[in-house]
C-alpha cells in the first residue's frame, strides 16, 4: 500500500453465524478515484462498506482506509473521512442549516492549510442546492431535500474520503442529474476519493472511475465500463430486416460480419443495428455467469427477484428484459 | 486545541440548542404543563390535611418530596428514551461518523436532560408558592440546600437513564420494564406517606435507591427542623444523604461509559434501515 492507496482490502471477510456474507473480498481504490461497488442483493456491500467506515467489525482479513485499519481508526482517523447517512427522523427539530452547524463544528480542530475544516456552511447549502429550504426543519423537508443534506452533512467535514451506500434511491432524475454533477466535482476541484455503491447501472456508468462487481461475497470484476463490456460481455448484437423477417446474431466482431452480411444480401438488407454491449448486459451476464457456476445459488436467486420487483429506471428496463 | 475539550463545547452548545427547541416546541410544552399540573392538582386535593402528629399541611411535606420524584422520573425517563430513539433513528450513528461525535452528543444529552428539570421545577414551585402557605421554611438556607441536593441527585440519577436507554432494545421496552420500578420506587420512597410508616425491609429497600435521599434532602431544603421527627432516625441525616448520592454517582460514572460504548459502537446503517423497516410495518 502506498500513499497514493485510499482503501486497501485484502482476503476480507465476514461470517454471521455459519454463513460467510463477504468471502475473501480483495480490491484497492487509489486517491483521487472514484470507485462504484456494484452487486445483487444480499451481496454483502453494505456490510463491506461499514467495515470501511470503521461501523462495523470483520471476522478476517486486513483493511487499510488511509493508512489505518478502520477497526482501530480512531477519531482522528474519523475526520477524514465522510459517511452519507440516510436520515429517518433525527434531529426532526433541528433546521438544516443549524444542524450542518453543529456537525460542522466537529470538525474545527481537524483543519489544515490544504484542506480547511469545516466547509463554509453557506458554501455548502449553495453547493448540495438545499437553498431556500435551509432554514427549515428538517421534519418539512422533502425526501429529496432530506438527501441533500445528507450529503452536505458527509461532506461538510472536507473529507479526503467520502462513503456513499446507495446515496440516489428516492431521487428524481433531475436530483439525480445534479447529485452526480456534485460528486464529479468533489472528486475533480476537492481531490476527494469517493467509493459508493448503487443499484443504478447508469449511475454507475456515469460517475465511475472504476467499478467493482460483488457477487456472492467476493470481488467477481473489477476494470472500467469498457474495459469489464469488452472482458465479460464480449459479442455485440447486431440485427437486421431480410425479406420482411427480423433477424439478430451475437458476435464477438460486428465489423467483419456486417461486411459478410452486406456482400452476401446487398440492398436486401433493411434497418441495420448494432449494439454494444452496455454496463447493464456487461452486469447481468456476469452476475448470471457467475451464478451459473456458484455452488450457492441464494444471491443470484434474490437478484432475480429484484430485477423484476422493482420499478424500472432509466437503465432498468432492459435489464429486466434480460433476465427474463 | 484540546480536541476532546473542543468536542464537548460543541456537545454543550448541542444540548442548549435542544433545551431551545425542547422549550418551543409546543408537544414538549405540554409535556412540562402536565406534569406540574398533575402534581399541583394532587397537592391541592389535599391541600387541608395536616401531616399526623405534626401542625405541618400536607402540602408543605409532599411538595418538596415531589419534586425531589419528578426529579428523578425526568432524569430517568428523559436519557432512557432519547438514548433508545435516538440509536434507532439515527441521531447516535450521526453523531459516530463525525470526529469526537459522540463525546459531545452525550455532553449535549446531559447537558439537556439537567436543564428539563428548570421549567418542570419552576411550573409546579411558581404556582405553589402562591397555592400553598409555609412551603419554604428556610428562606436562603433552604435553597442553598436545593443548590446542592439537584446536581448531585442529577449526578446519581442520569447515569441509570443513560444505561437503561443503551440496553433497551427498542424505546417501547423503556417504559415497560424500564420505568415501572421506577414508579415502584416511588410508591415506597416516602414521597406519599413518610417512610417510617412503611415495613421495615421496604425502608431498607427505599433506602438504597437515590429516590428516596433526593426526597429527604428536598425535604431538608424546605422543612422546619421539627419535621425531621417524621424520618427515619428522626434526623435529616444529610451526611448520608451526601454519601449515598455520592456512591450512586461514582458507580454510575463507571457503568455508564461502557454502556455507552458498546450502545455506540453497535449503530450502524444496518441498524438505522432494519428499525425504519420494522417502523413502517407498524404503521401499516
Amino acid at each position: 500500500m502506498t500513499s497514493e492507496t485510499a482503501v486497501a482490502v485484502r482476503g476480507l471477510r465476514m461470517r454471521y453465524g455459519t454463513r460467510d456474507v463477504l468471502d475473501g473480498v480483495e480490491f484497492e481504490v487509489r486517491r483521487g478515484e472514484v470507485v462504484c461497488l456494484l452487486g445483487p442483493n444480499g451481496a454483502g456491500k453494505t456490510t463491506t462498506i461499514e467495515i470501511l467506515e470503521g461501523f462495523r467489525a470483520r471476522s478476517a482479513g486486513e483493511v487499510e482506509v488511509l493508512g489505518t485499519d478502520p477497526a482501530t481508526g480512531g477519531e482522528d482517523w474519523r475526520a477524514r473521512t465522510g459517511v452519507v447517512l440516510q436520515s429517518w427522523r433525527d434531529h426532526a427539530r433541528w433546521t438544516a442549516r443549524h444542524l450542518l452547524r453543529h456537525l460542522g463544528a466537529y470538525y474545527t480542530p481537524y483543519s489544515t492549510p490544504a484542506r480547511p475544516r469545516p466547509y463554509d456552511v453557506d458554501e455548502l447549502i449553495e453547493m448540495v442546492g438545499l437553498g431556500e429550504h435551509a432554514d427549515q426543519k428538517v421534519r418539512l423537508l422533502s425526501g429529496g431535500q432530506r438527501r441533500r443534506l445528507d450529503v452536505a452533512i458527509g461532506i461538510v467535514g472536507r473529507p479526503e474520503l467520502l462513503f456513499l451506500d446507495e446515496p440516489t434511491a428516492g431521487f428524481d432524475p433531475h436530483a439525480r442529474r445534479e447529485f452526480h454533477e456534485l460528486v464529479l466535482r468533489l472528486a475533480g476541484a476537492e481531490e476527494t476519493t469517493v467509493l459508493l455503491t448503487t443499484h443504478d447501472l447508469d449511475e454507475a456508468e456515469k460517475l465511475a472511475d472504476r467499478i467493482l462487481i460483488l457477487a456472492d461475497g467476493r470481488i467477481v470484476a473489477d476494470g472500467t465500463t469498457a474495459g469489464l463490456a469488452e472482458r465479460f460481455a464480449g459479442a455485440a448484437r447486431v440485427s437486421w430486416r431480410l425479406d420482411g423477417e427480423r433477424r439478430s446474431v451475437t458476435t464477438p466482431d460486428a465489423t467483419r460480419f456486417l461486411r459478410g452480411l452486406l456482400a452476401e444480401h446487398g440492398e436486401a438488407v433493411a434497418d441495420l443495428e448494432v449494439r454494444r454491449p452496455s454496463l447493464e448486459d456487461t452486469y447481468l451476464a456476469l452476475v448470471r455467469r457467475h451464478e451459473a457456476g456458484a455452488s450457492r445459488g441464494e444471491s443470484a436467486r434474490e437478484f432475480g427477484a429484484e430485477t423484476g420487483g422493482r420499478a424500472p429506471g432509466p437503465g432498468r428496463i432492459e435489464s429486466g428484459e434480460a433476465a427474463r | 486545541m484540546n480536541r476532546t475539550a473542543h468536542a464537548v463545547r460543541v456537545g454543550l452548545a448541542r444540548g442548549w440548542h435542544e433545551f431551545g427547541l425542547s422549550v418551543r416546541s409546543p408537544q414538549d410544552q405540554g409535556f412540562y404543563v402536565f406534569m406540574a399540573v398533575a402534581t399541583l392538582a394532587y397537592l391541592f386535593w389535599n391541600r387541608d390535611d395536616r401531616v399526623e402528629g405534626t401542625s405541618l399541611l400536607m402540602p408543605s411535606v409532599a411538595l418538596p418530596s415531589m419534586l425531589g420524584m419528578v426529579m428523578v422520573f425526568g432524569t430517568v425517563a428523559g436519557p432512557a428514551f432519547s438514548l433508545a430513539l435516538e440509536r434507532e433513528d439515527g441521531t447516535l450513528l450521526r453523531a459516530r461518523a463525525v470526529p469526537r461525535g459522540v463525546t459531545g452528543y452525550v455532553t449535549g444529552q446531559v447537558l439537556f436532560q439537567s436543564l428539563q428539570v428548570v421549567p418542570v421545577f419552576a411550573l409546579i414551585l411558581l404556582p405553589g408558592l402562591l397555592l400553598f402557605d409555609g412551603l419554604a421554611h428556610r428562606g436562603a438556607a433552604g435553597w442553598l440546600t436545593v443548590a446542592w441536593v439537584i446536581p448531585l441527585g442529577l449526578l446519581a440519577v442520569m447515569p441509570i437513564g443513560i444505561v437503561l436507554g443503551a440496553l433497551a432494545p427498542n424505546a417501547q421496552k423503556v417504559g415497560t420494564w424500564g420505568m415501572l420500578p421506577v414508579f415502584g420506587l416511588a410508591a415506597i420512597s416516602g414521597i406519599f406517606t413518610p417512610i417510617t410508616a412503611l415495613w421495615g425491609w421496604v425502608q431498607v429497600v427505599a433506602q438504597v435507591f437515590p429516590m428516596y435521599w433526593i426526597g429527604l434532602g428536598m425535604r431538608s431544603a424546605f422543612l422546619p427542623d421539627a419535621a425531621a421527627a417524621l424520618e427515619v432516625g428522626g434526623s435529616w441525616r444529610t451526611w448520608q444523604t451526601v454519601a449515598v448520592l455520592a456512591a450512586w454517582a461514582v458507580a454510575g460514572a463507571l457503568a455508564a461509559p461502557p454502556v455507552l460504548r458498546r450502545a455506540a459502537r453497535r449503530t450502524s446503517g444496518s441498524q438505522v434501515e432494519a428499525a425504519r423497516e420494522a417502523a413502517a410495518q407498524l404503521v401499516r
